[in-house]
């Protein structure tokens, strides 16, 4: 299996504070890696410097994703050539309808990839299909993005939005926060549904409870800005039981 | 000699002029009005209400002005030739200050209502006008006494009771002239009792030699009426417009005010309202789309002269490059005006560090019943949102012009029109995208 993501040696800052600290981490073709970790140990940090989010800037280390330098691509040729992030907080635009939104975002990478713009009845028939695979209401669709969403209606508008956009790379980051058991059910079935051999996910978590329904290949533990501990999927239930202490404790310095 | 001092010379030296061409109910009015232009002068900088707008300026230049009314051969069919698709309008012009009926294609008018020369039925039938014309605008300030003073002519539209003209009513204002020009025009509109129409007002005045207009627009809504206007500021950089509308409401009337500047150069809109019969409604909305260095004033009174009265404001700006923004907004609630419900609201959004807006939201409550709110808000646009939509792959240009669609569709939304609607949001669509930079439909400016 080729690799599709390798990061080196990853460092990057916010406000001049150093928040990743040399991240080493391989994701080839088809795996599911599951990042874990305490809060403040920089999850939502290396989903946004992957993403290209202007607020971080990368110090140190190399990233290549499909054998291309993913550091000089802009935010948007990231998304284009299948890079995709579930936000752990999505943004509300008032204003701006989940439809035109949603056609925006198809047609610029269509616009890259040197397609023609989807027809108006071919996009509104996969609008359709990729709703109902998420149970997203069709009065939903209307609105303005996530404007007055609940925290599940967000979420899975979110995984829609996945399953619009078919990315080859996908970052889950806490995309179980704020969800009930039936809502997380619905979305991580739709996850799993979007699932190709050569797709390949990053599920950032708290807790074991999603990665019971996203079977990972290969559990980390982010911890301090760093890569602690990597593992098979029984690592989950190690965590679980024993919390991080033990994992803090053996790198005290 | 002082800028004052010029116009009131030219006003003595050829009042004759002036008010021979004009009816007696215009010529009433104007002693009285240049006595207090003289008194008041031009507003100046230090003058609170006119802070931002260094209006004495804009009359420095040496205007011609036609008051020995030369007649402007003017075809008001090749002169503009834009319309709004799918709407049937009965369509007039103003150009300059003289009315020009388009006939032809106008749709026959209900029985009883008048869309004329202000001027003609002035002098045909002045009983009609008398008690209306130039009420509210005396009380006005020196650029309203400035316009009684020197008004020939302009739009009158008069509806009886009980009648509703159903199709929009178009009226094209544009100037033409071959050098700098000064003119000053005069609209009023009366709806008796029950009535109801809707009015689209298009400023056109698009020279590229420097022009000034100044408009007087007085509206009376009868008991039970209804008006929709819609004013649409489509000039040139070259251009200043100051625009005063009064407006007095009576009782169980409703107003809904759409005023979008999309070009223009210096302008200055006045707005005031006066809600004086119970049940009346008012709604006052904006919005203004700026760039290089264009400049929009807009000052607002909402009047609440009575109780259980409802007025609604919405004002939002996009500013760009190195424009400027003035939203000043007034509601004065009076002692007796109980269980008034009454909102504004100000949004503005500055592009560039370059860019000013000076928001000055102001309630003046002097009832203990009523339910009033004002907001107001200077910011760019979000960060956060721009980036989300970077992630999905709309690239950073087309995510900002999205951002910023969105911002006025707020406004434009409140048009209850359809076909105007639609094509005002193609207009801020272009005009955002920085295709509009002049009007197309004008013949003067291709």
């Amino acid at each position: 299996m080729e690799n599709l993501l390798e990061i080196r040696n990853l460092h990057a800052t916010i406000d001049g504070k150093e928040i990743l600290k040399g991240i080493d981490l391989t994701v080839k073709a088809g795996e599911v890696h599951a990042i874990m970790g305490p809060n403040g140990s920089g999850k939502s940090t290396l989903s946004n410097v992957l993403v290209g989010h202007p607020a971080y800037t990368v110090t140190e280390g190399e990233v290549y994703y499909k054998g291309k330098n993913l550091l000089e691509l802009s935010p948007e040729d990231r998304s284009h050539e299948g890079l995709f992030l579930s936000f752990q907080y999505p943004v509300e635009i008032p204003g701006v309808s989940i439809t035109n939104f949603m056609r925006a975002a198809i047609n610029a990478k269509r616009q890259y990839l040197g397609q023609e713009p989807m027809n108006a009845t071919e996009f509104l028939k996969v609008m359709r299909e990729k709703r109902a695979l998420v149970n997203l209401d069709s009065k939903l669709a209307n609105r303005s993005v996530n404007e007055g969403f609940s925290g599940g209606e967000k979420k899975r508008n979110e995984i829609f939005q996945m399953a619009m956009l078919e990315p080859t790379l996908s970052i889950l980051d806490e995309t179980d926060s704020g969800l009930d058991i039936d809502a997380l059910r619905i979305v991580a079935e739709g996850v799993n549904k979007l699932k190709r051999e050569d797709t390949s996910s990053l599920v950032i978590t708290h807790y074991q409870r999603l990665l019971d329904y996203i079977k990972p290949d290969i559990v980390h533990v982010l911890y301090n800005g760093r890569i602690v501990k990597t593992a098979g999927p029984e690592l989950v239930m190690e965590l679980e039981e024993r919390g991080y202490d033990w994992i803090k404790n053996e790198n005290r310095q | 000699m002082s800028q004052e001092q010029e116009y009131i010379d030219i006003f003595e030296q050829n009042r004759s002029l002036v008010e021979g061409h004009c009816a007696a109910l215009l010529n009433k009015a104007r002693g009285n009005a240049a006595a207090r232009f003289k008194a008041a002068g031009f507003p100046g900088l230090k003058d609170e209400d006119w802070l931002h707008s260094n209006v004495a300026g804009k009359f420095a230049v040496n205007y011609g002005m036609n008051l020995g009314r030369v007649e402007v051969k003017a075809d008001s069919r090749t002169l503009f030739t834009c319309d709004v698709p799918n709407l049937n309008t009965h369509q007039a012009f103003i150009v300059n200050d003289t009315f020009c009926a388009v006939k032809g294609n106008s749709k026959e008018l209900p029985e009883g209502v008048l869309l004329a020369s202000l001027n003609d039925v002035a002098r045909n039938n002045p009983s009609l006008l008398e008690p209306y014309y130039n009420s509210l605008a005396k009380d006005g300030d020196s650029i309203a006494q400035f316009n009684t003073m020197f008004a020939q002519d302009g739009l009158l539209l008069y509806i009886p009771r009980n009648t509703a003209v159903d199709d929009t009513i178009q009226v094209v204002t544009l100037l033409q002239a071959n050098v700098e020009m000064l003119s000053n025009r005069r609209l009023l509109v009366i709806l008796e009792e029950n009535s109801s129409a809707s009015l689209l007002v298009c400023d056109h005045s698009s020279m590229e030699k420097q022009t000034l207009s100044t408009q007087v627009t007085e509206i009376f809504i009868g008991r039970g009426a209804s008006l929709d206007l819609y004013e649409l500021e489509e000039t040139a950089y070259s251009n200043t417009r100051l625009g005063q509308l009064f407006v007095r409401q009576d009782s169980d009337s409703r107003f809904n005010h759409n005023g979008i500047t999309l070009t223009n150069g210096f302008t200055r809109n006045y707005v005031n309202v006066s809600l004086e019969g119970c049940g009346a409604e008012a709604s006052v909305n904006g919005l203004v789309i700026g760039d290089k260095d264009q400049h929009t004033d807009n000052r607002t009174l909402v009047d609440h002269k009575v109780g259980n009265c409802c007025s609604n404001e919405l004002y939002k700006y996009i500013l760009d490059d190195k424009s400027t923004g003035v939203f000043a907004g007034k509601m004065l609630i009076r002692p007796n005006a109980q269980h008034t419900v009454s909102q504004q609201t100000n949004r503005n959004l500055c592009l560039t560090s370059g860019a000013h807006m000076y928001a000055q939201p102001q309630l003046e409550i002097y009832a203990d019943d009523v339910k009033c709110s004002h907001g107001s808000t200077v910011g760019q646009l979000d960060e956060n949102a721009l980036f989300y939509m970077q992630q999905r792959g709309i690239p950073a240009d087309e995510a900002r012009h999205l951002l910023m669609y969105a911002f006025a569709g707020e406004v434009i939304d409140n048009i209850r029109i359809e076909a105007l609607r639609d094509r005002l949001h193609m207009l801020v669509e272009k005009r955002l995208r920085g295709e509009l930079n002049h009007c197309k439909g004008c013949a003067l400016c291709k």
